[in-house]
């Protein structure tokens, strides 16, 4: 039976972008070839159609960028940091006056919900501009002695979950400190950064202090191998950045590393039990799970584990998956065949290990990738879904007795990125709090983001934080 | 059918002052911002073409028109009576609205009104909108628009027994004026959510009135500063879905006050179809208690069906 | 008479969860002065005796960067009170260690001293200046605070065998991380006798655990640890610091690569604190204000 509010479709228009069938790499304030000719292909993960034909860029390229980047950091780092403060603001403005456009591109080659573009990444990504940009003149006020220096060029590797949002949390802070930047997006999810290029020429940014070399690991590698290169900062995964670490060790270049995760949500029995359950479904099913703070890990006091996970369940079976540019789409695709097959990977290895495995009715379409949200209860510390980052809607629930249970099960992973903690006892989130081992706590919320917020990871989820007057120490040299 | 008395389990939570103050004190808190940042959420819907003709209509007989002024006279009455069944003079696929909301000693007016066409009579009693009265006064205004043929009785709670911590008072006082309506008569509990002040009390006021025997639990007047918010709707749809799962009873919930706009009514039916679910998208179980929503119900009526944008001019005033 | 009397030798033991043992290995080797005359046998520690440490450094974490911040500026303070009376003995270590005279060894044993002091000033202050209320966008409360990484792995400076010590223990501890210090290969006896003096401060056992002997064979498995979360190399040369950042990546330890420091003495900022901070964000909702009904 047909439910009886059935919403219509209400698609965004695509016709708000304009992608070109090819982009070079963006070098010196030129979209240029890669020397060897060497293309590669984007796809939008829910249709699986080729979007447009990206260069790759090889070692040479690589080093023509970075030699870009070094020709314009003279002139850069030099100018006062009100005229660089003021290019960022007009980056800032430009980002939103085009922002439904950029939602739309981001919707298209990521496959998350234009909900989330629209009102989450693309809003972030202009307060991010906006918050450094005031910076860029106030350094000397920022902590770090009266005139602190910036490193010199920073070779940049991101990750494709948040696409844009990254850019903007790699490339604002180094601009407004007077670097200059290599920035490298992923293979997945090129086309954003190469739009930003275009904003860069529409604000008139000098060439060179941003260039974008698109391209795989290889690539990345490439990047962070320079030896012209300064500063690396990279988000993603924690296997590719102990490789980073290995790479740079022995070298002066400054490192900071935006890792994995595999956050415990805890959810006390005396929670806002409605609002918790917002909180984990966001938690976990926010960008399809592929968010390195996700909350993977419930941890639900026993006494209410039944309840919440009725109310859990009721909730998940309200989730809308589908279309990405449709306006009341939950949960979109996952973000590649590649990616979809390691979490369906483990989701089984879950299920073979016994865990419980749950998922609402929900119709995934035939053509491009796409993962129903997934839950595991009778999941204990030793499962591989509860100590495994999977990077996709898969939620595994524990439980746990005792405050410090919690606390105990909740830093029993070498991850120390995010945490959450639902109790309306003040004095319990503060105590709890304090023990997690985690950079971001969230309490009585849940993935919770600002540009003036410091975010970053404990132990084997990075060092170096990004965000807030923290973010700049990553980018001077002291 | 008017409800009845709740199911076993919790019947010795009212057994006495004590047992009910723990009761409701053990509720879940409520987080402020979460509860808002959901409603708002959902409000983001995007409710187009045929969900959008569905959610217009749906949302016109819905409405209980009202009119609650000093100044009202049957004229004034019989008008709105007129309307509540053709609400478009323009367009008899209209639907009718669910009822006309009057004043007791108007009752009889709207009864006489609105006969034959299925629209319900509803009358605000108990000393409204401040129910600062005695019981027994309390008691004969709701005895009066009973006997005057009201369909519906929309009760105010005694806000300040409440704030004091009088619960078992509250009670008692619905428990009475659900018996002074008898069989016939569907009771609104009205809490004044602008005066409880606190989500944690408009949680409590929802369990406390479904405890008491209420078909319907109410946001406001729509005499104070804030009424209907999509937040507090919000909360009173999980209690009564959390009510129904726990006793098997199922209560109507009707926003009243501050919602204008078509566009408002379709997300407040977005909070009811993805909070409560299904079972309440029907005005036997939720309504809009609203005067000015029904003319813009109908523009937006107007221009689904022609494609151009309506006027003021193409509605009636009431 | 008193020409002819034996002196009592001091045998120099390591320093590890607040006991003096001697090294796991059972080895000790011949530490001279800057002439080659011998001074003492020095334990010659093991990978046994890292682990050792590790574990007493990982036990002693909780209850230390539990402690109050005063609580542990006061034990610093207190460090500092114990050397200044044990001030001749040290003055004669260093000249020993160092060749130096003794006025110039006592300068760097006065300066060692002034270091605790600062760094006593420091632990309820840098929360202060690092850490603080960000105003974020929206209804939440959001703080900034700074915590202690863990464990932390040091290599002391080979060449300043107190002073330099004191500079980079000091700075590790005051933020409530707990550290296995690999005391300088040459001149390791002063930092053997600071176990003396720290199991005499009120500073629980195993905040600071010293080693002595081969610091490359000692860094080695502290490097690749996955219980140590972070190491300072100060006391490494190129080479060595390289091979150790690697072998730290494992789990992405928080690395102090080795930096050219002229003079110790030199008022230390605040770079050698942060190096062994994290920095813990906390959000809570603050309750909605406005127009939209309640606001609690």
């Amino acid at each position: 039976m047909a439910p009886a509010f059935e919403y219509a479709p209400a698609p965004e228009s695509r016709a708000i972008v304009d992608i070109a069938p090819s982009y070079g790499l963006f070098i010196d304030g030129e979209f240029t070839e890669a020397a060897d000719g060497k293309v590669f292909k984007t796809v939008s993960p829910s249709t699986e159609e080729v979007l447009s034909e990206v260069a790759e860029a090889g070692e040479a390229d690589v080093d023509r960028a970075v030699k870009a980047a070094r020709k314009a950091f003279e002139k850069w780092s030099a100018l006062p940091g009100s005229e660089r403060a003021k290019y960022l603001f007009r980056i800032a403005r430009i980002i939103q006056e085009r922002s439904r456009e950029l939602a739309v591109l981001e919707t298209l080659d990521n496959g998350k919900p234009i909900k989330e573009t629209r009102d989450a990444d693309l809003p972030l990504v202009a307060a991010h501009f906006f918050y450094y940009a005031g910076w860029a003149d106030k350094l000397g006020h920022a902590g770090f002695g009266a005139n602190p220096q910036p490193l010199g060029v920073a070779g940049q590797v991101i990750p494709w979950n948040f696409p844009l949002l990254m850019l903007a949390w790699k490339i604002a802070p180094a601009l407004a400190t007077g670097n200059t930047v290599v920035l490298k997006p992923a293979e997945t999810t090129p086309l954003s950064a190469l739009f930003f290029a275009d904003i860069c020429r529409q604000a008139g940014l000098p060439k060179g202090v941003v260039n974008i070399v698109t391209g795989d690991g290889r690539t990345g590698a490439a990047l962070i191998a320079h030896p012209d290169v300064n500063k690396v900062a990279f988000t993603g995964s924690t296997a590719v950045g102990k490789e980073i670490a290995r790479t740079v060790a022995g070298t002066r270049k400054k490192l900071t590393l935006e890792l994995g995760g595999k956050g415990a949500n805890i959810v006390f029995d005396d929670a806002p039990i409605d609002q918790a359950v917002e909180g984990i479904v966001g938690g976990i099913f926010f960008n399809q799970g592929q968010v390195c703070c996700a909350g993977s890990r419930l941890l639900v006091q026993e006494s209410i584990h039944d309840e919440l996970l009725d109310s859990l369940k009721r909730r998940l079976s309200t989730l809308r998956l589908g279309d990405p540019l449709d306006k009341n789409t939950d949960i979109g695709a996952i973000n590649s065949a590649e990616q979809l097959a390691r979490i369906t990977a483990l989701a089984d290895q879950g299920e073979a290990e016994g865990a419980e495995r749950w998922s609402p009715a929900c119709e995934l379409p035939s053509t491009g990738y796409w993962f129903a949200p997934t839950l595991f209860t009778n999941v204990t510390q030793a499962h591989t879904v509860a100590r495994d980052e999977i990077f996709g809607p898969v939620l595994s629930v524990l439980t746990f007795r005792t405050p410090d249970e919690a606390v105990a099960k909740a830093n029993n992973t070498p991850y120390g990125l995010s945490a959450g903690i639902w109790t309306e006892k003040g004095s319990r989130i503060l105590a709890v709090a304090n023990k997690l081992r985690a950079g971001v706590v969230w309490s009585n919320t849940f993935n919770k983001f600002d540009p003036t917020s410091p975010f970053g990871g404990y132990k084997e989820s990075g060092f170096g934080r990004e965000g807030g007057r923290h973010g700049l120490e990553a980018y001077l040299d002291v | 059918m008017p409800t009845t008395a709740p199911a076993p389990g919790l019947a010795d939570v009212t057994a006495s002052d004590s047992t009910l103050r723990r009761f409701l004190h053990g509720l879940p808190g409520v987080d402020a911002v979460g509860l808002e940042a959901r409603a708002a959420s959902l409000g983001t819907r995007s409710i187009k073409t045929t969900a959008k003709a569905y959610a217009l209509d749906l949302a016109i007989s819905m409405v209980d028109l009202t009119t609650l002024e000093g100044a009202d006279t049957p004229g004034k009455v019989r008008a709105l009576g007129a309307k509540a069944v053709h609400p478009d003079p323009t367009d008899r696929t209209a639907p009718t609205t669910a009822a006309v909301c009057v004043y007791p000693d108007m009752v009889a007016v709207a009864k006489e009104a609105v006969a034959g066409s299925g629209v319900k009579v509803a009358s605000v009693a108990t000393a409204f909108p401040a129910g600062r009265a005695s019981l027994a006064v309390k008691l004969a205004d709701v005895r009066e628009a009973v006997a005057a043929g009201a369909d519906e009785v929309d009760m105010v709670i005694d806000r300040g027994a409440f704030l004091a911590g009088n619960y078992m008072k509250v009670y008692d006082e619905i428990v009475a004026v659900k018996e002074a309506c008898g069989t016939s008569a569907r009771l609104k509990v009205i809490f004044e959510t602008g005066e409880l002040s606190t989500y944690d009390n408009i949680r409590r006021a929802s369990w406390l009135g479904m405890l008491a025997g209420a078909d319907f639990i109410k946001t406001s007047t729509g005499k104070v500063a804030v009424n209907a918010t999509p937040a507090n709707t919000l909360l009173m749809l999980e209690a009564v879905r959390d009510f129904r799962a726990q006793t098997g009873v199922q209560v109507g919930v009707k926003p009243a006050g501050g919602i204008r706009t078509a566009k408002d009514a379709i997300k407040f039916l977005v909070l009811v179809n993805e909070t409560a679910g299904e079972d309440w998208l029907d005005n036997h179980w939720f309504r809009f208690g609203a005067s000015s929503l029904l003319n813009d119900l109908l523009m937006q009526r107007q221009k689904l069906a022609t494609g151009r944008y309506s006027g003021p001019d193409y509605v009636t005033v009431d | 008479m008193s020409d002819a009397r034996l002196s009592v030798f001091k045998t120099y033991k390591l320093y590890v969860g607040g006991k003096f043992p001697r090294s796991e290995s059972g080895r000790v080797y011949e530490v001279t002065d800057s002439k080659g005359k011998w001074l003492a046998n020095a334990p010659l520690s093991s990978r046994k005796d890292a682990r050792d440490a590790v574990v007493a450094a990982r036990k002693a974490f909780g209850a230390w960067s539990g402690a109050t911040a005063y609580n542990r500026g006061q034990i610093l303070y207190r460090i500092a009170e114990m050397l200044e009376g044990r001030r001749d003995q040290y003055v004669a270590e260093v000249a020993d260690a160092e060749g130096l005279s003794k006025s110039k060894a006592s300068l760097q044993v006065d300066a060692a001293i002034d270091r605790w002091v600062w760094y006593a000033g420091w632990t309820d202050k840098i929360a202060q200046v690092v850490g603080g209320g960000n105003p974020v966008a929206g209804p939440f409360f959001n703080l900034s605070s700074p915590e202690p990484t863990g464990v932390v792995a040091v290599l002391a400076p080979q060449e300043s065998s107190f002073l330099g010590l004191v500079s980079v223990v000091a700075p590790v501890i005051a933020t409530g991380n707990t550290a296995v210090v690999i005391a300088s290969e040459k001149s390791p006896l002063p930092a053997l006798s600071l176990g003396e003096v720290l199991a005499t401060s009120d500073l629980p056992g195993g905040v600071v655990n010293v080693l002595s002997g081969r610091t490359a064979e000692i860094a080695a498995p502290l490097a690749a640890h996955q219980d140590v979360n972070a190491i300072d190399l100060a006391g490494a040369d190129e080479a060595l610091a390289k091979e150790l950042e690697i072998a730290a990546a494992d789990n992405l330890k928080r690395v102090l690569r080795p930096q050219p420091v002229d003079d110790w003495s030199a008022t230390p900022g605040t770079e050698r604190l942060t190096a062994f901070l994290e920095t813990k964000t906390v959000w809570h909702p603050t309750g909605s204000l406005g127009a939209s009904g309640s606001s609690y």
